[in-house]
């Protein structure tokens, strides 16, 4: 599902300090992992490798069968249709509604209107947002509006789910039901990644754990 | 099935905002006022080329031979007719020799005036046994005529020349507008641009909406600026023609076809040269 091996990235474009090292663990197909590590310990860099949003800068990441290193970037968008992140800035669309930010991974992959409006709107369900489908992103609380941003990444049915510090500005309560929701995918056979700075969510939910210090993986398992 | 919503159909046809990220009011009235430079360009070409056209013509057919007055026409018209290259050979008569020269020599009864003969010969045609018939008839002379018309000719090419060179500026400066709006569009798309790449857009996906939407602006800014052309271009060739062709103007002396083809023309600069500037832009990604 998931491979690094012997992975490195440096900013910028390869010719910066080096940001991750000698990264080298695999993920199993249908897993849940945390992703834990101080702030500034790589946990994003590593997340944007897993989402395609970098390249490595030595080293090789296996995802979804394709090897990233030497991929054409033109097989990049039909991997990308297939792992769902999550950011903790949400990155909404605030000019679309509800509806229509949930709906545009499967815009983008060509859905019809009829298919595509069923699936939205259990995927609002699933997320309590159903009843808020036409107002616009900026109107929802900021637990609302990660579980919009969650109800993006997952509506697709991705073989991949990462989220990147998904409860870092919620409050308890809510970070609790973002986590359910996560743990949720992961039941249904998603392979999930989450990170966070936050010891005590991976306390309240065991489950295995990637750890980095400084950009270099200390323990995996 | 419930119906879609109004509003949600729209936002679903237009994921990245560009109804309001691009300039849909300054953008066209620009390329409007392209399309109108465009269009008296066009016109001007089209003017140019055909009085060109006609003064050429004029000056490769005819020819006026000139006799001396006790010359018998009858046996000189029958050798004309039966040279190849001839189309037709007409002595002009006298009375209006006596018109045409009254304006500047006023009415003079006894002045004797030379016959004339009006030849128009075939353009392709070989001139050598016209010229060597001319040779040998005494006192007969070529009328020296095409010197002033040649220089016209040229004159009106290279009108047509600049007219075509100013169209190709106008192409140039529509192209370079549209790749700053563009440009001021994907600053304003930016974020929502890499969202859409990382959702598993493809380039062509995302550059193909910037590009079908600034196509129809550059179309409709096109239309509006031809809307106002046409009359203009109308009014200019009714006050031109009667005196740069002695005729008045007709339906037909417009570029109609061309002038018809230009929004077409504006939406697909518009179209090519947004598409080659997101699919440069989104390169960069990875």
């Amino acid at each position: 599902m998931v491979r690094f091996l012997r992975v490195g990235l440096r900013y910028p474009e390869g010719q910066g300090a080096w940001a991750l090292s000698g990264l080298d663990f695999s993920l199993e197909p249908g897993s849940f992992t945390w992703l834990l590590g101080p702030s500034g310990a790589g946990k994003s860099s590593l997340l944007r490798l897993m989402h395609l949003s970098l390249r490595p800068t030595e080293g090789e990441v296996e995802l979804l069968g394709a090897r990233i290193s030497r991929a054409p970037r033109a097989a990049f968008p039909p991997l990308r249709r297939r792992i769902g992140v999550v950011f903790q800035d949400y990155r909404l669309l605030p000019h679309l509604s509800v509806f229509e930010n949930a709906a545009l991974p499967l815009r983008i992959q060509g859905i019809t209107e009829a298919r595509l409006t069923a699936d939205v709107r259990e995927i609002l369900r699933w997320v309590g947002l159903l009843d808020r489908a036409d107002a616009p992103p900026m109107a929802l609380s900021g637990g609302e509006q990660q579980r919009l941003a969650l109800a993006r990444a997952v509506v697709s049915r991705p073989a991949l789910l990462v989220a990147d510090e998904p409860t870092g500005n919620l409050d308890d309560a809510q970070a609790r039901r973002v986590i359910a929701l996560l743990r949720e995918m992961h039941r249904l056979g998603t392979t999930v990644i989450v990170a966070t700075h936050d010891e005590g969510l991976a306390v309240d939910y065991p489950a295995p754990m990637l750890r980095l210090e400084r950009g270099q993986q200390v323990f995996h398992g | 099935m419930a119906e879609i919503p109004r509003v949600r159909r729209m936002q679903g046809r237009d994921p990245l905002g560009l109804r309001r990220a691009l300039a849909d009011r300054l953008l066209p009235a620009l390329v409007g006022a392209m399309a109108l430079l465009a269009a008296l360009a066009i016109a001007g070409a089209h003017g140019a080329g055909n009085l060109s056209q006609r003064w050429e013509q004029g000056t490769s057919g005819q020819i006026l031979l000139q006799l001396p007055r006790e010359t018998s026409l009858s046996p000189i018209l029958a050798q004309l007719a039966d040279l190849p290259g001839i189309l037709t050979a007409e002595p002009v008569p006298e009375e209006r020799l006596r018109e045409l020269l009254a304006p500047w020599l006023g009415e003079v009864p006894g002045l004797p005036l030379p016959r004339i003969v009006a030849i128009t010969l075939r353009p392709d045609a070989d001139q050598t046994p016209f010229l060597d018939l001319v040779q040998s008839l005494p006192g007969a002379q070529l009328e020296a005529q095409g010197a002033a018309v040649r220089q016209a000719t040229r004159l009106a090419e290279g009108l047509r020349a600049l007219s075509l060179a100013i169209l190709g500026v106008i192409v140039l400066v529509a192209a370079a507008l549209v790749a700053v709006a563009t440009r001021a569009g994907i600053s304003a798309r930016r974020d929502t641009i890499m969202i859409l790449h990382e959702l598993g857009a493809r380039d062509g996906d995302i550059a193909g909406r910037f590009a079908r939407r600034l196509g129809m602006l550059c179309a409709l800014g096109a239309l509006g600026g031809l809307v106002l052309a046409v009359p203009a271009l109308w009014a200019l060739a009714i006050e031109a023609l009667p005196v740069v062709l002695a005729r008045e103007a007709m339906v037909g002396d417009l570029p109609w076809a061309q002038l018809a083809l230009l929004p077409a023309a504006a939406a697909l600069i518009g179209w090519l040269t947004a598409l080659i500037t997101l699919r440069a832009w989104l390169r960069r990604l990875p």
